[in-house]
């Protein structure tokens, strides 16, 4: 493995893992305080039963993401020093105010997560409102930082010196708003989803305490089922702006090989060497249709730039697919979802724990969310390649010297997969606390809902 | 060459001036939270126990918000001093790795063994990780700055040299490790002192005493090392401490405040003890910033020859200032929250268990 495939793994390892935690960081604070806030209003302790158990599980992955985040920060340096070197004063503010944004953020969620007797109850919302807040703050800067990468503006090069450097300018560059929206509502769908698809698990398989479940499943979806909804249209905007700004990008992305009407290529696979595609179905003219709504219009691509410019097809075009698979996925249990809420409103339809259908649909689910969101950034950062900042800087020159870069990748690795371990059972432990019957199929010692335990304030 | 006597105030100083202000504070914040992990490794006597469940309580609600500062100073050092942050993370690659590891392992260690259910074995063994961790990774944190002030990463060394040349030989040395060794105790300093506050009862708090006390005999041995091998190894940084009235009045500011903590330590002035020692540690955070003036990256690259261009400068600083207009007052919050004894509700130092279920 060379040093720069060694630095390029372990920079996406790094980040795949954290972006999970990161996403469950912006999503978990909606649906707790959501919870807290119904138990503040109807004053049903289950409600708050939920809020506080949720606030459990964030706390473990909340501090994996804050020490996962920690290792991004140094590796922009310890990878890419040429890259953090010229780009570091560009993207300097979204990055400033991203510190920001986890001082806030971290100190109300340690008095949110331990404050729960010290302070009032309104306080104690409060507290997790801004926690909230600054969790989604914090996914829009640094998803701000990630955009110049693709959308480089804001400073001039003269005779390979950076300069008139406008850090506003940069930090609002032309792919921000098409990448904030989408990660945004990621974020909510994935988490949204996939708690939803836990406590549906925890209805099906039986539990003494299907009202808790419920009302986690209905708190869960309350926060999912707009993103989820919203999702195609979000990402229907991105495509068409990475086809306007990142036209070799949409190439990968489509499997659009040759420059020429374009067509919707879905499934197969890409041969990058002879530029052709095997096993795919296609509806030629689509593509361009989609884009310029004119079936002959000329899209670029792949072949319009030299093969050292080029990104690795296969990848980015399998991502892409599995992504908006997984949307459509999401977005039609969304569309079942608001339909059963509306025929529960108007009183008809099954209760949650009967329908198991449904239950099922959400378990299958579960997944979808996270799996796009991991699709997506391959999407974005292997589409960006061989660039590290688009068109300005070559990943491979932004690498650093330093040599055997493959043993900290093995070994961040190995700590990454102990961690992921760990958290997986921990959180395991806490489900099965809320009253699940666990594979073994011995009821877990819960009393009752109301007894098992007691509200203390 | 050696430091300038003259003090100016551009842009640049300011911003590096600020980062040294997030430097102190992540001393006095997170480094008592090392330093707890320290405490947590060395329990030991008839309340064992309890003295772990002091520190787990301590540390529990506000680590993570103490550690953001190590990320602003990152965030600073990238933004407004780019190249400066390109070298050091080049040339530090092997130790600041070692680092990470560290930080990582310490903060999902601790998290785990608070929410371990499992029992006993498992929590000692998370225990034993984030106890170790906590130690590890002060003294690598204090080798990366001794390395950076001693001069020994000079930015303009040809890279023709051999992998242990250029990256390991340069901060393998007894005074990078001497800063380490004296950053660990100063931690370890900070957080005993702490304790003797926060403990809620009279032995505890006790224990918590003498461990300062030795912690301070650690910090001043450990001191005089650093600066008897700084005078062999590191010219740059001895010529900083000792000359030139403004170095003398910061030992003698250091010296002073380490009387006063130790007084304050033997009468059991506890609350004059913290800030005794809060002084304490900055001063010696400013002795060193001081030491390496007017340098970024000693021996020969100023802050003003580091520095972004003032476009950055400016809109950094902005940030930081609301930033910190918003920041001081939540901090506020989270320590009168957590750190004022008459609000807390909870009878603590019993030995229980370590899950402090916080519900
Ligand atoms: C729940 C997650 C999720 C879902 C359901 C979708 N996406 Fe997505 N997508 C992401 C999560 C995501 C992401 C991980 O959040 C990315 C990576 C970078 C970004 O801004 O969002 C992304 C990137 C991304 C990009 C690349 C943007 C760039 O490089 O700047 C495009 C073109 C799309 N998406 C398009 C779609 C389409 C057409 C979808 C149809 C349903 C879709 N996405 C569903
Ligand atoms: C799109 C990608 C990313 C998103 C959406 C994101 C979002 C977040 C969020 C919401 C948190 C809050 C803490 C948590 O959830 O555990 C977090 C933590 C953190 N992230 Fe990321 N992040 C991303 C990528 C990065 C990158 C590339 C870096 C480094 C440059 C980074 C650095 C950090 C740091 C340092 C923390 C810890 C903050 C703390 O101590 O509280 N993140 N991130
Ligand atoms: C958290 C979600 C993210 C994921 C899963 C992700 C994924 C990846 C992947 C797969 C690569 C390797 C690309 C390759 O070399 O083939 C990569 C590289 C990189 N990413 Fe991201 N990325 C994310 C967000 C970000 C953000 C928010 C930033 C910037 C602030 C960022 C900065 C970088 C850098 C600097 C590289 C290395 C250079 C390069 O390969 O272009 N990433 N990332």
């Amino acid at each position: 493995m060379s040093d720069l495939l060694a630095a390029r793994s372990q920079m996406a390892m790094s980040l795949a893992f954290h972006i999970v935690f990161a996403v469950v960081g912006m999503g978990m604070p909606a649906l707790m305080v959501i919870a807290e806030w119904r138990w503040y209003k109807k004053r049903d302790p289950v409600l708050l039963d939920l809020a506080k158990r949720w606030a459990k599980g964030t706390a473990i992955l909340f501090a994996v993401g804050a020490v996962s985040g920690t290792v991004l920060s140094f590796e922009l340096g310890l990878l890419w020093p040429t890259f953090m070197q010229h780009a570091g004063p560009v993207v300097s503010m979204p990055f400033s105010l991203e510190g920001f944004a986890f001082f806030t953020e971290a100190i109300f969620l340690g008095i949110y997560l331990y404050a729960w007797k010290r302070i009032s109850a309104k306080a104690h919302v409060a507290a997790g409102v801004i926690v909230a807040i600054s969790g989604a703050l914090s996914g829009a800067f640094v998803v701000c930082a990630n955009s110049w990468m693709n959308a480089p503006v804001g400073f001039t090069v003269t005779n390979g010196v950076v300069t008139d450097v406008r850090p506003m300018v940069a930090m609002f560059n032309p792919a921000a708003v098409a990448e904030v929206i989408h990660m945004m509502f990621a974020a909510y769908a994935a988490t949204g989803i996939a708690v939803a698809g836990i406590h549906a698990y925890a209805l099906l398989r039986g539990t003494l305490r299907p009202a808790f479940h419920r009302a986690a499943v209905q708190t869960a979806l309350f926060v999912s089922v707009p993103a989820m909804l919203l999702q195609p249209l979000s990402g229907d905007f991105s495509t068409r702006d990475v086809a306007k700004r990142q036209p070799i990008k949409f190439a990968a992305l489509d499997g659009h090989l040759h420059a020429g009407p374009a067509a919707l290529v879905v499934g197969g696979w890409i041969d990058e060497r002879n530029l052709t595609r095997k096993a795919s179905i296609e509806i030629p003219g689509a593509i361009s249709l989609l884009l310029k709504f004119d079936s002959k219009a000329i899209v670029p691509g792949l072949d319009s730039v030299p093969v050292a410019d080029r990104p690795p097809a296969g990848i980015v075009h399998i991502a892409f697919q599995v992504m908006v698979a997984c949307g459509l996925a999401l977005a039609t249990v969304g569309a079942w979802s608001a339909w059963r809420a509306w025929r529960r409103r108007r009183g008809s339809g099954v209760a949650l724990p009967a329908d198991r259908t449904y239950l099922k649909a959400l378990v299958v689910t579960a997944p979808l969310g996270f799996i796009a969101i991991e699709a997506g950034w391959t999407v974005t950062e292997i589409g960006r390649q061989p660039w590290i900042v688009q068109d300005f800087l070559r990943t491979s020159d932004a690498v650093t010297p330093m040599p055997g870069l493959i043993v900290p990748f093995l070994g961040f690795t190995l700590l990454y997969i102990g961690l992921a371990i760990m958290v997986t059972y921990l959180l395991w432990m806490q489900i099965l606390k809320t009253g699940i019957t666990p594979l073994g199929g011995h009821q877990p010692p819960v009393v009752s809902e109301t007894t098992e335990y007691n509200v203390r304030r | 060459m050696f430091g300038a006597d003259e003090l100016v105030f551009t842009l640049p100083h300011v911003v590096a001036g600020t980062m040294v202000l997030s430097i102190t504070a992540y001393v006095l914040l997170a480094g008592a939270d090392f330093g707890g992990g320290v405490w947590d490794l060395l329990a030991r006597g008839a309340r064992k126990a309890q003295q772990r469940k002091l520190i787990a309580d301590a540390i529990g609600p506000v680590w993570e918000a103490n550690h953001v500062w190590l990320i602003l100073v990152v965030v600073m050092m990238f933004s407004c001093f780019p190249a400066a942050f390109a070298h050091f993370s080049t040339e530090l690659h092997v130790p600041l790795t070692l680092m990470l590891v560290g930080v990582v392992l310490r903060g999902s260690a601790f998290t785990f063994r608070s929410y371990d259910v499992s029992g006993g074995a498992n929590q000692a063994r998370w225990g034993m990780v984030f106890s170790i961790a906590s130690l590890m990774t002060p003294i690598i944190l204090g080798v990366c700055i001794g390395t950076v002030a001693a001069g020994n990463i000079p930015m303009d060394v040809g890279t023709s040299r051999t992998f242990v040349e250029r990256f390991v030989s340069p901060w393998i040395t007894p005074f990078a490790f001497s800063v380490g060794a004296l950053t660990l105790a100063l931690f370890a300093l900070l957080a005993a002192t702490y304790l003797t506050i926060e403990a809620r009862s009279a032995d505890v708090r006790e224990d918590f005493r003498k461990r300062a006390l030795s912690a301070m005999v650690a910090v001043a041995v450990v001191a005089a090392l650093t600066l008897f091998l700084a005078k062999r190894d590191a010219a740059l940084v001895y010529h900083g401490l000792t000359s030139g009235w403004r170095a003398l009045l910061l030992i003698g500011a250091t010296a002073i405040f380490a009387l006063i903590a130790s007084v304050a330590l033997l009468t059991r002035a506890f609350q004059i003890a913290r800030v005794a020692v809060g002084a304490l540690a900055s001063f010696i955070v400013w002795g060193w910033a001081w030491s390496q003036y007017p340098f970024l990256m000693p021996p020969d690259r100023t802050i003003m020859s580091l520095a972004a261009p003032r476009a950055t400068l400016m809109w950094t600083m902005s940030v930081l200032i609301v930033g910190t207009l918003i920041l001081l007052p939540s901090f506020l919050y989270l320590f009168r929250v957590f750190k004022s004894v008459d609000r807390v509700d909870v009878p603590s130092d019993s030995p229980s268990s370590l899950d402090s279920t916080h519900s």
